[in-house]
């Protein structure tokens, strides 16, 4: 055939990166991961926590904690989905997400959003009062005292969730469950069911 | 060449005359027929089994022509063809258990083509589901990830509105493959509930018209372009675009190269085609897509095997994306001006908004040149042995201009690729996006049925032929015109090529010691079968399978060592593709 072999053709200067941005020499065009929380409405129906679950796992975004309950309206749930992702992978993950057929819709919450996690902590119950006075400390109560063990829960951010359950390593832990987080946007802004927004 | 079938021929005018259909129903089973026909469904392509025959048994009373195929991948992937034929989502029946588990590479077959297409599998009664019960599988959970949408019926009253939402669902917006899963007792169950008309869920939204605002800063972008280039993809096929594609190209006379699935999108023949672009697409196609300043993407996904390593893709080029997939928008390659909506009204919208043509009189000669210094050509020394492309070549000379083309997955697939000369869209049906061996033989069944006047031609390999030979029983039985040609090289002959240029030429697992002579399996299967070894047959042979009325097989023995090119090595540089074994060895 003829035609200029590889190294004799015309070439462009320009590149792309990894994620298919453009390489603009003056500024770096790659995204760090950043954390984000995604609040998602969905019909409360079987089938769904599986289906945002494989979409998840099947895409590979980088997942770090998933809650879902039912809302005020006996139709609907709403899922807290938090992950940790380069800029164009939340999008994705959000676009992926609206494109499910029972999802209602998705928002990503503000970083000022209220982010609530629930822990249960079950320590040796050698030394009960110390136990209690460290729950205090974090806002927890002892919900449940045996001859052996003693159960703290404690609610809050996730920070704060990890240095109780810091502290509470002083005493001999036997068991931590934990929730994952659970998030509101401040105010009065709410998730309306009925709007369908399409952001890029 | 001899004639061994014994079918007889259906005389059309003999057909049986079908029932009009449901008029009121009595069974989740009739809702499902009725959904069905109401929704305009004419075809369906399936096999029978225990969990599915109550649907079947409504079927008996229906306007529906029922088409009995060999296995149902081979279902799916006529459902499939057929669906991308017509534009209507094609119908595929199977049972429960092993019947739904054969569906599932036609289902990914379709979703990574966005094929409209609607499967139907029936499951064991409620009471069993959950406890392995004989030809139990959690249907909807496997195909979870393979469909648009899937749904588990779960009441009589209701089960013929999801199969109404399932068939809307995979005609509106980006196309692709719906399921509804039907247990027994569902479709035995009594109801009198007329199914709802088709339509989408209220939850789901496609959006029709891009943004007014971006649209006039993406024309502008184009207008003020040096080296403009479009990208048309398979989303120009599914949205009925190509005509508006045709008058913006040429109006503004930017240069057009397609993706795969967008074989026919543009006409080949027009001086603004440069060709097919990707792995083993056209020296132009990828010179232009490399060096462009400006790419206008419609109804593309960004495939790997079209953009090669991202890092290379049109590394100068503002990108253009318009896609009807808000999920597409730069998923692979970022885009600077996305444009969510139909491709048809975008193409439009963008149109009113354009100011000028671009001026780029000195870009189209650079992109003209291209053509001439890298023509699709193939080595004849001496004409022997059979040169593949030479066959394609040779069958396209003497086809229908508007002929379908359907495939296997292979050398043989991108041969048909490259030296067919695509005119229209919906005349290229093969398997893009997933790459199934074994798509050729049913999907020609299911573009057959669908364009029933259309000269329907399947290229396969031996390979591929093998996968799905069976299906041949079914264009016998059903009497399809449809020639079939397999580019026999006694070898899994795209695997060999990988080998030979990244594996030091270590053939393992590729090479058949024996295939089977095609052309006497064809005429026990009551096909009329060639064999054709000789270049100066090519034309003959052809043509008198070509005057067959009925699936023919040619058996083309052909050069073994024939090897693609040009290709782009997989995650490579488009502007670095190879012409030959020594360039491979140089990029
Ligand atoms: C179902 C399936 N299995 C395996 C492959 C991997 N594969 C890709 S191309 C190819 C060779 C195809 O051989 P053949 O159909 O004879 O066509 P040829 O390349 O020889 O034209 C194989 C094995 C595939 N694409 N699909």
């Amino acid at each position: 055939m003829p035609g200029p072999a590889p190294d004799e053709r015309m070439r462009p200067s320009g590149r792309r990166n990894t994620q298919g941005i453009r390489i603009d020499p003056e500024a770096e065009a790659t995204h760090e991961p950043r954390m984000a929380v995604l609040s998602a409405l969905v019909k409360h129906e079987p089938g769904v926590l599986s289906e945002v679950s494989s979409l998840f796992s099947r895409r590979q975004f980088n997942i770090e904690s998933l809650t879902v309950g039912p809302t005020q309206d006996g139709d609907t749930a709403r899922m807290t989905i938090v992950i940790e992702e380069p800029e164009p992978g939340v999008q994705q993950a959000k676009k992926q997400l609206r494109k499910l057929i029972p999802v209602i819709d998705v928002e990503e919450l503000e970083s000022a959003a209220m982010r609530r996690e629930l822990a249960l902590i079950k320590v040796a119950g050698d030394k009960p009062d110390d136990v209690q006075a460290v729950a205090e400390m974090y806002g927890g109560d002892a919900v449940d005292a045996s001859k052996d063990a003693v159960t703290v829960e404690i609610t809050g951010s996730k920070q704060k969730i990890d240095a109780a359950i810091e502290a509470f390593e002083q005493f001999d832990v036997l068991e931590i469950v934990r929730t994952g987080a659970a998030a509101l946007e401040r105010g009065s802004k709410t998730m309306d069911s009925t709007t369908m927004e399409s952001d890029n | 060449m001899s004639e061994r079938a014994s079918i007889p021929k259906r005389d059309p005018e003999e057909a049986p005359e079908r029932e009009n259909g449901i008029e009121a129903v009595e069974s989740g089973s009739e809702a499902i027929i009725a959904a069905l026909e109401q929704a305009g469904v004419e075809h369906a392509f399936g096999v029978q089994g225990g969990a599915i025959m109550p649907v079947y048994d409504a079927l008996y009373d229906s306007s529906i022509h029922h088409i009995t195929m060999a296995h149902e991948q081979g279902a799916a992937h006529a459902a499939d063809a057929y669906g991308l034929v017509t534009g209507e989502p094609g119908l595929a029946m199977a049972t429960s258990g092993p019947g739904a588990t054969n569906l599932i590479t036609g289902l990914a077959d379709a979703a990574m083509d966005s094929d409209p297409m609607i499967a139907l599998t029936g499951q064991v009664a409620t009471d069993f589901v959950g406890n392995d019960a004989f030809q139990e599988t959690d249907t909807t959970g496997i195909t979870l990830p393979v469909t648009k949408a899937n749904y588990f019926a779960d009441h009589s009253d209701t089960v013929g509105d999801d199969v109404s939402e399932a068939f809307a669902l995979a005609r509106e917006g980006r196309q692709g493959p719906t399921l509804v899963d039907l247990p027994k007792d569902i479709t035995k169950g009594e109801t009198d509930q007329w199914p709802k008309p088709p339509e989408t869920p209220e939850t789901h939204d496609e959006p029709s018209e891009a943004d007014e605002s971006a649209v006039e800063a993406a024309a502008a972008t184009l207008s003020a372009a040096d080296r403009p280039v479009i990208l048309a993809g398979g989303g120009v096929v599914k949205s009925e675009a190509s005509d508006e594609l045709r008058a913006f190209a040429r109006e503004y006379e930017i240069p057009v190269i397609t993706t795969m699935p967008g074989l026919g999108t543009f006409p080949e023949t027009d001086d603004l085609s440069l060709g097919m672009a990707g792995m083993h697409g056209t020296g132009a196609a990828n010179m232009a897509v490399t060096n462009c300043d400006v790419l206008l993407g419609v109804g593309t996904r960004f495939d790997d095997r079209l953009t090669g390593g991202v890092d290379t893709f049109a590394p100068d080029a503002s990108v253009i994306h318009v896609d009807i997939d808000p999920a597409e928008i730069s998923k692979n390659i970022e885009a600077d001006h996305p444009l969510i909506g139909d491709a048809t009204r975008v193409l439009e919208q963008f149109d009113e908004a354009m100011d000028t043509a671009p001026d780029a009189d000195q870009w189209r000669e650079q992109c003209q040149t291209w053509t001439e210094e890298y023509p699709l050509d193939y080595e004849t020394p001496d004409d022997e042995p059979l040169k593949p492309q030479y066959v394609v070549e040779t069958f396209d000379e003497l086809a229908d201009d508007d002929a379908i083309v359907t495939t296997g997955v292979g050398q043989h697939q991108m041969w048909a690729a490259q030296f067919w000369t695509y005119e229209y869209p919906r005349t290229w049906v093969s398997s893009n996006g997933l790459g199934t061996m074994g798509y050729g033989v049913p999907s020609a069944i299911g573009a057959k049925i669908g364009a029933p006047d259309t000269e329907v031609v399947a290229f396969d390999g031996d390979g591929s032929f093998l996968m799905t030979i069976q299906e041949l029983s079914v264009a016998v039985r059903e009497n399809l015109d449809i020639t079939y040609v397999v580019l026999n090289n006694e070898a899994i002959g795209m695997v060999r090529q990988w080998q030979d240029g990244f594996y030091e030429g270590r053939r393992m697992a590729s090479e058949y010691p024996w295939v089977p002579e095609f052309d006497k399996l064809a005429e026990a299967f009551g096909a009329r079968g060639f064999r054709l070894e000789e270049p100066e047959d090519v034309e003959e042979t052809i043509q008198a399978a070509r005057e067959y009325d009925g699936p023919a097989v040619i058996d083309a023995i052909i050069d073994p060592a024939e090897n693609v090119f040009p290709m782009v090595p997989s995650g490579g540089d488009n502007g670095l593709f190879a012409l030959n074994e020594q360039h491979l060895e140089m990029i």
